[in-house]
């Protein structure tokens, strides 16, 4: 009898569908029990839809959790998880993921896998698959044996989401105490500006990436882009460099988008880049690596340089067009 | 102010090609160039900004072998005013708690104000050491910072949330912030920088001196090890265009007329 915990990540208020990946992965690892956690304001109304998929769901509903704080939920959570003693705590490898994980891994002495693509086996010990050096090469990582447990956090698509099997999971209210994080407060949430474009409803994106080199190279994409009705978009690279702005930026930490045609030029095609191209883009990758990750998601790929690539591309679309 | 900075050095991989080595857990790091991982070096400036704007002392960290001293000379060039090198073979095979200690018990036995570090490093990518860093030290964190001032003795970071969403939270000091790229635009460090740094002594500290049980850390502490690296499968993947740049870009040209592009 294994009995797992999932933490439920919230997005705008709804139930982000990690849980569901999670609660599957965690039934795959073992879990004849598992549990869902779910932290906010208001938010009793999802253990309905939680109750469906998880064995038991335990709702702290709280105005302290209004805003989501690695730091509270560390705080809430580490006397929970040594209440309940879950042999594995699964969180979403995303940003709200990673604020906590770490804490409770010290706080409950217990090991800390991360980012994982893949859970091969999980008995007293874990052997799992991850990405390292930037989606290059996967890792096969193991957690030994651990009497306190393991925390785990999976990246989001990974792994099948659960359908609901009408678990019927029982529902708990738990208790949150007062004065839970001291040392870190919420001040406000900020949306970064709109920009003068918006990625998000073109047609045709052509992206760049850290392969452009220096600023001025941009001038080759958007000639490229202006002979093909296309918009300029980029990966995090770029921004980060101030050559364009942030509402260029594809990607988790950035804007999703959803084209019909993504033309990723000098773009290595990290996960993180890749979680914003939604909506089955048709998907051409330009790049000079032929092992960049990019191609393996795209559905045509070039292996050349861009700065000779890009120019020939845009002569020959311009005589296609006449 | 005192701001210490955990620094790593990493090969750069973002436009290679990657191989596995023969022991079947690392890459082959012939004719890779090192460097300073990049998340660690807006990490560098952030400190030397806050430095400049309220006073105090930056100190870079860094754990490795010989070869690590030079992201240390790096962050000295950059204007950090004391670097500390922990370096002993106990520390080899360390997992993320494992660097988190080593780094706890130095960081703990000095005066400082605010941790700073990359939230990731490009090469394993666990992104663990920040959160567990600050866990041990028992000070509040944040991570993914995107921008990071002090203000009225609290420091007031924006960090990443998803969906290119930011959060702003104010952290009671001492405090860990684990850095995003792009925060700032780190100076630039000439060779004649490196140069003027390169007499300054910096001090090595081992387990011992830092009254760390050797098993506590390396291999022998590890909770989590690395069994093996492959390369990604396949999978389907793209259909790669053959011939010579004008052929693939002519194939290219007819593919976007199919899917409606021209």
């Amino acid at each position: 009898m294994a009995n797992h915990m999932v933490i439920v990540e919230l997005a705008g208020g709804e139930i982000d569908d990690s849980a569901f990946e999670l609660a599957q992965a965690a039934r795959a690892a073992g879990g004849d029990s598992v549990a869902a956690v779910v932290l906010g304001k208001d938010v009793a109304g999802h253990a309905e839809a939680l109750a469906d998929t998880f064995d038991a769901v335990h709702v702290f509903d709280d105005a302290q959790l209004e805003v989501f704080d690695g730091e509270v939920a560390a705080a809430l959570l580490v006397p929970f998880i040594e209440r309940t003693a879950p042999a594995l705590v699964l969180l979403p490898h995303t940003n709200n993921g990673m604020d906590l994980a770490p804490a409770l891994a010290v706080k409950l002495g217990r090991s800390l896998l991360t980012d994982l693509i893949a859970i091969e086996s999980a008995e007293n010990e874990i052997t799992a698959v991850r990405t390292m050096y930037g989606g290059k090469a996967h890792a096969r990582v193991k957690a030994k044996p651990n009497d306190k447990g393991h925390v785990l956090t999976l990246r989001p698509g990974s792994f099948t989401a659960a359908e609901s099997p009408g678990a019927g999971g029982s529902v708990q209210a738990e208790v949150v105490p007062a004065g839970l994080g001291a040392g870190r407060r919420y001040v406000e949430s900020v949306t970064p500006d709109a920009g003068d474009v918006d990625i998000t409803q073109a047609e045709i994106l052509v992206a760049v990436g850290r392969g452009i080199e220096e600023k001025e190279n941009l001038e080759i994409i958007d000639s490229l882009a202006e002979v093909l009705g296309a918009t300029v978009a980029c990966s995090r690279p770029v921004v980060d460099k101030n050559w364009l702005p942030k509402s260029r930026q594809i990607g988790t930490s950035g804007l999703s988008v959803k084209p019909k045609i993504y033309i990723a030029v000098g773009i290595s095609g990290s996960f993180q880049h890749m979680g914003g191209v939604k909506g089955g883009a048709y998907i051409i990758a330009i790049n000079k690596d032929p092992a960049a990750p990019i191609f393996g998601v795209a559905d045509v790929g070039i292996v050349g340089d861009l700065f000779d690539i890009v120019p020939i591309l845009e002569e020959k679309i311009d005589e296609a067009k006449g | 102010m005192d701001i210490i900075v955990c620094v790593k050095r990493v090969p750069d991989t973002a436009e290679l090609e990657v191989e596995i080595d023969r022991s079947g857990t690392g890459i082959e790091e012939r004719d890779l160039a090192y460097g300073i991982n990049e998340w660690d070096n807006f990490a560098i400036e952030a400190a030397l900004a806050l430095k400049e704007e309220h006073g105090g002392k930056v100190t870079a960290v860094t754990i490795g072998g010989e070869d690590d001293e030079e992201v240390l000379r790096r962050a000295l060039a950059m204007g950090a005013d004391e670097a500390l090198h922990l370096m002993d073979s106990a520390f080899d095979g360390s997992d993320a708690q494992g660097i988190a200690t080593i780094l706890h018990k130095a960081i703990s036995a000095r005066p400082f104000d605010l941790v700073l570090t990359g939230a990731v490093s490009s090469d394993r990518s666990s992104g663990q050491v920040g959160g567990m860093l600050a866990a041990m030290l028992g000070i509040p964190q944040v991570v993914l910072a995107t921008d990071l001032k002090i203000e009225n003795g609290k420091a007031v970071v924006a960090h990443e949330v998803e969906g290119g969403l930011e959060r702003v939270v104010e952290l009671d000091l001492p405090a860990m912030v684990s850095v995003q790229t792009g925060l700032n635009e780190p100076r630039y460090v000439s060779i004649r920088g490196i140069r003027k740094v390169s007499s300054m002594e910096i001090p090595v500290q081992g387990a011992g001196d830092l009254g760390l049980d050797a098993v506590a850390v390396g291999e022998a502490g590890a909770m989590v090890t690395v069994e093996e690296l492959f390369l990604p499968p396949k999978g389907e993947g793209a259909e790669m265009l053959e011939g010579d740049d004008e052929e693939m870009v002519e194939q290219l040209v007819a593919k976007l007329r199919e899917q409606g592009g021209l």
